[in-house]
This record gives structure tokens, C-alpha cells and sequence, in this order.
């Protein structure tokens, strides 16, 4: 090798390097909008429920984002984890009768995530087995047999009544849940954010990237060494980890957990709020929560009958017109500005 | 010496149709072989079976000695058994310097890592930079897949499957449907490969064969019907037959003793 030819090489890794760090770069906007999410608990304190809901919803969603939009999986139960989350916090909750350390809230995440992970992990192999229709058959079935489950074992999920007395002890021993929740909302959102920034850090490691490169050709990631099922379950364990969190923290905001928490409307609103706020983003989830329970806020108060109408309108228009939900549309309209603003 | 890459026996079959039959093949390290057959001679089904893409519905498939016969199409990559695609198989979505990332993090093992930001190993950006660069990507390792032209994806496809230096090349095609001005560069590309590497180039194109093989086998029917040097191959009287009316051959059988002599 020549000289020139060193020196070429040497300044094509230098731009390498910058590529691949520009590429997980935090960007301004990002940063706006969790700073923005917090100071709602300030501007808006009596809002703050809806709030509360909105951060539960938008980790639910980014964990059906790492499982669906990163892994490619098509889980139409994604549900099961967040209502076993979700009676695994309350009852460990109830368990310590409100007080620590075994109502810890945080503990009561840990706990919620440990075994959902642990029945994730089991459940991938069944997902797993088959193409994306099976797929989508045997994660509804698992998920109406954890319903049946819950519903049978009504000594200890109180069945139809839900599960009664599971306030937690205060955060960390020092935030007590308030009345009008925003000490709820602003631990719905850290624990949001924490897992998110996390969930960002997979996304552009080579872990996160095997899981993109197997959703987008399969036999070819087998071809270069990739484990691909092991990979899967590993997603998949990872995506139903999270979704218990997000069940977790909606018992322990609430301080009840009824069957409603193992419901199908749950999968399929989180499949419609990750498709809306556009898959394989992470952002999407969060965007398309908070536009999600806005649009119920705000239809159902105009036209309380047909308000599920025009989510349904809103979403046919979005699949069909625009490439990839919000973020998508997002994206496109960023883009245009950087060219307007005459930035490459 | 033992071959890198041999089968024993190996069958397989689809219902009632035998696509390979009873193949037994040794391939020695640094070879430079080609497996030439007719259309529907079973030359991609075989190359599956190699590589793990189908199972075998009997015999067996050694990699440096080992029995690979039920290891998945992953753990042969992992051993040094690479290949490429008759139609391409790539990340239309990933840029090239992020594919040639991606292979060579999971030759090194490091795949499975979900801690650190990928492309935070000076060595391997170096890795896939210079191996895109020598493969004529080095202009466009930024762009996407999906939108490069055919004979840069192409080349693509080869790089994925040189990167990770792999013990064992199979190569299905690798000009299939690259316009004639730009054979020529994928031709030089696999004539620079390391000389211990040992390569099966899969062929229609009798030009490229004999350009390339010091070793020929041919398949006819799913069965190996002639193995040999290229000139032997050449000038074998059967395999002509086979070729009865691909009068291609003819043309070559001069130049091609020429060459091996």
C-alpha cells in the first residue's frame, strides 16, 4: 500500500467514526421534548392524571416499539405483560401493606419487570416458532389465557372486583403519591425516561442493529453469523420487561388493578398507537401516546359517540398517506426546513 | 490434508424430486474450484446445504473436519463458512459502512453486546472502511442500501461475505445480471482474494469458469457427474454431451489449457 493510499484510508475511518457517532447523537428537539414533558407537571398541575395516563401509555408503546418496530415481531398480546406487570406490583404492593420496604414503588417496578421478563423469555419460544400469522395467533393466545388465568385465580387477583388495597409505600420513602398526581406523573415520566434512554442506548448498539438487520432480511443475517431466534427471544424478553414496568406503574398510580389491565383493547391500542406514531422509532411511542390520548380527550368531548370514528379516519389517512405515522411526518417536515434554512 | 469443506453422502429432496443425490465433495483449503452444471442441476441446492440455508435429508457436512451437519446456517458462518447470494440478500434500509459494521462486530463475537454504541471500535471501522474501499464502495458507504445502483449492491453482497475473512467462500452467481462494463471489476475483486481462502464459484457463465478454476466439478441431475482439473474438465467427452448445444465451451477449452498448463 502506497502512502497516498494510507492516508486515504486513515481520513475514510475518521469520517466513519463521525457517522456512526452522528447517527446516536442526542439532537436539540429530543432534549425540548423531555424538558417540555416535565415542565408540564408545573404548567398544567391539574391535569396531571391525564399526563400520568399519557407517560404509561408511552412506555407500553416503546416497549411494543423494541418488540414490533425493532425485532419485527407482530404481537397482538402484547398486553399480557403489562397486566402482569401490573398485578405483580400490586400484589407485592398489598403484600406489604403499603409500607416499605416491600411497597416500594421502585421495588415494585424491579419485581414487575423480573417476571415478565421470566415469562417473556418462556413465551418467545412459543412466538417464535412460526411466521408473522402465527405469530399474531399465538401472542393473542397467550394473552387471553393470562385473562382466563387472572380471572380464575380470584383469590389472589380479587377476579371481576380487581385488586383492592395496593397503595404503595412513598417513592424512594420520600415523594408521596398526592391527590391530584403529579408526584404520580412526574415518577410515571422519570421511570419513562430512564427506560427510554436506556431503550435508545440498545437501539444503536450492535446488539440493537442485529435486530434491525434480522427484521429487514433474515436469511442474510443467519449468513453473516447471526443468532437469529437467540436474538429474538432476547427482544422479546426485553419488550415484555418493559411493558410490565408500564403495568406496574399504572397500579401503582392508580392503586387498583382490575382485568380490565389484561383486556384486548390494551394490545390493540398499543398496535395502533405505535403504527400511528410511526414503528421503529422509539419517539413514536411517546408521540403517538400523547396525540393518541389527546385525540380521545378531545373527540370524545366533541362527539362522545362517534369520537372512535374519527380516531379510525385519522389513522386510515395516516397509514395510507403518510410514510411511517408522525414521526414520519415529522421527519419530512424537518427535513424541508433544514433545506429552506439552506443547511445541508 | 484435510479438506475445509466436505460432504459425505449428502441427499436431498424435494417430494419426489431428488435435487441433490448422493454427493460426495472435498474441497481443499485455498481452492479455487467451480461447480458448473446445467439449469436445474441442483447447483444452489447444494450451495444451501452447505451453508446451512436447508438441511439435508440424509448425509452428512463437515467444516475443518467437523460434523456441521445440524449446526444452523449462523454457527457454519461463525465457523469461516461464508457465501453470497444468487439474488442479492442485503439491509436495503442500513447504509454499507453499517452492514460491513454489522458483519464484522458479529465475526469478532461482539453481536450480542447492547452496552456500547456500535461503531466505538476504532479497529473495526477501520476494518470495514478499508474492506469497502477495496472493494469500490469506499464512495458510497454513507448511502442506503435500498437505493444503490445494481452492480454497487453486487458488490456489496460480496463484501458482506469477504469481510469477515471467512475460511470458506461460496460464491452463487456473483455476476448474475451485472451489466458487461462492470463484470470485469468482480472478476478482479475475486482474483485478489487471500490466496489460503478457499473458494467454490457457482456458474453459468464459461468464461468466468475457466478464467477462474483450477478445479471444476459438474452437476448433472443433483449427482456429481465429472471432477477434475479445468483442462480435464474441459475436455471431457461427457461433459461436452452435457453441454451439447452450449456450444459456449467449445470456445473455451483452448484458452483455458492454456492457462492451467
Amino acid at each position: 500500500m502506497t502512502d497516498a493510499t494510507a492516508t486515504d484510508s486513515r481520513s475514510g475511518t475518521d469520517r466513519a467514526m463521525i457517522y456512526f457517532a452522528e447517527r446516536a447523537r442526542w439532537r436539540g428537539p429530543e432534549v425540548a421534548l423531555w424538558i417540555g414533558a416535565f415542565a408540564l407537571a408545573f404548567l398544567f398541575p391539574s391535569r396531571a392524571l391525564l399526563f400520568n395516563e399519557v407517560a404509561i401509555l408511552a412506555l407500553f408503546a416503546l416497549s411494543l416499539d423494541l418488540v414490533l418496530g425493532y425485532a419485527g415481531i407482530v404481537s397482538l398480546g402484547h398486553g399480557a405483560f403489562f397486566g402482569l406487570g401490573a398485578y405483580a406490583a400490586g400484589l407485592l404492593a398489598k403484600a406489604g401493606a403499603g409500607a416499605a420496604p416491600l411497597s416500594d414503588p421502585t421495588l415494585g417496578l424491579l419485581f414487575a419487570a423480573l417476571v415478565c421478563a421470566a415469562v417473556g423469555y418462556v413465551t418467545s419460544f412459543l412466538v417464535l416458532r412460526g411466521s408473522d400469522l402465527t405469530r399474531l395467533m399465538v401472542t393473542l393466545g397467550v394473552a387471553l389465557i393470562f385473562q382466563e388465568i387472572a380471572n380464575r385465580m380470584a383469590w389472589l387477583t380479587g377476579g371481576a372486583d380487581g385488586l383492592q388495597g395496593v397503595a404503595p409505600a412513598n417513592i424512594l420513602g420520600m415523594f408521596e403519591f398526592d391527590l391530584y398526581g403529579r408526584n404520580a406523573y412526574l415518577y410515571s415520566l422519570t421511570v419513562l425516561m430512564v427506560l427510554f434512554v436506556f431503550a435508545r442506548k440498545i437501539v444503536h448498539s450492535p446488539f440493537g442493529i442485529s435486530l434491525r438487520a434480522i427484521k429487514g432480511n433474515s436469511l442474510r443475517a443467519g449468513a453473516i453469523g447471526i443468532p437469529v431466534n437467540r436474538r429474538l427471544n432476547g427482544a422479546y424478553t426485553l419488550g415484555a420487561a418493559y411493558a410490565g414496568v408500564a403495568g406496574a406503574l399504572l397500579a401503582q398510580t392508580t392503586a387498583f388493578v382490575s382485568l380490565d389491565v389484561l383486556d384486548f383493547h390494551r394490545s390493540a391500542d398499543v398496535m395502533l398507537i405505535v403504527v400511528f406514531g410511526g414503528v421503529g422509532t422509539l419517539y413514536g411511542a411517546v408521540v403517538g401516546a400523547a396525540a393518541f390520548k389527546a385525540m380521545y380527550d378531545v373527540l370524545a368531548a366533541a362527539t362522545p359517540q362517534y369520537w372512535e370514528f374519527w380516531l379510525g379516519l385519522v389513522l386510515v389517512l395516516l397509514v395510507l398517506f403518510v410514510r411511517g405515522g408522525v414521526m414520519g411526518l415529522l421527519g419530512a417536515f424537518y427535513a424541508r426546513l433544514q433545506r429552506v434554512g439552506g443547511r445541508p | 490434508m484435510t479438506a475445509v469443506l466436505a460432504t459425505e453422502h449428502l441427499v436431498r429432496r424435494f417430494g419426489g424430486l431428488t435435487a441433490t443425490n448422493n454427493v460426495t465433495f472435498s474441497l481443499p483449503a485455498g481452492a479455487r474450484h467451480a461447480l458448473i452444471g446445467p439449469n436445474g442441476a441442483g447447483k444452489t441446492t447444494f450451495v444451501n446445504l452447505l451453508s446451512g440455508v436447508l438441511a439435508p435429508t440424509s448425509g452428512r457436512v463437515f467444516l475443518g473436519g467437523r460434523d456441521v451437519t445440524t449446526w444452523p446456517a449462523h454457527m457454519r458462518a461463525r465457523a469461516g463458512l461464508s457465501r453470497t447470494f444468487q439474488i442479492n440478500q442485503l439491509f436495503a434500509e442500513f447504509t454499507p459502512l453499517e452492514t460491513i459494521g454489522l458483519a464484522l462486530s458479529e465475526a469478532h463475537g461482539e453481536g450480542a453486546q447492547f452496552w456500547r454504541r456500535v461503531g466505538t471500535s476504532r479497529a473495526v471501522v477501520d476494518e470495514a472502511v478499508s474492506t469497502l474501499e477495496r472493494l469500490g464502495l469506499g464512495d458510497v458507504m454513507e448511502e442506503r442500501v435500498g437505493s444503490l445502483p445494481y452492480g454497487k449492491q453486487r458488490l456489496l453482497e460480496i463484501a458482506i461475505a469477504v469481510a469477515p475473512k471467512p475460511k470458506v467462500l461460496l460464491l452463487d452467481e456473483p455476476a448474475a445480471g451485472v451489466p458487461e462494463g462492470e463484470r470485469e471489476q468482480i472478476l478482479d475483486i475475486v482474483a485478489a482474494l487471500p490466496a489460503e481462502m478457499a473458494l467454490v464459484l457457482i456458474e453459468h457463465d464459461m468464461d468466468l469458469v475457466f478464467r477462474f478454476a483450477r478445479t471444476i466439478s459438474v452437476l448433472v441431475g443433483g449427482a456429481l457427474f465429472v471432477e477434475g482439473t479445468a483442462s480435464e474438465v474441459a475436455r471431457d467427452p461427457r461433459v461436452r454431451q452435457v453441454y451439447l448445444g452450449e456450444s459456449e465451451i467449445d470456445h473455451h477449452i483452448e484458452p483455458a489449457t492454456g492457462k492451467t498448463a
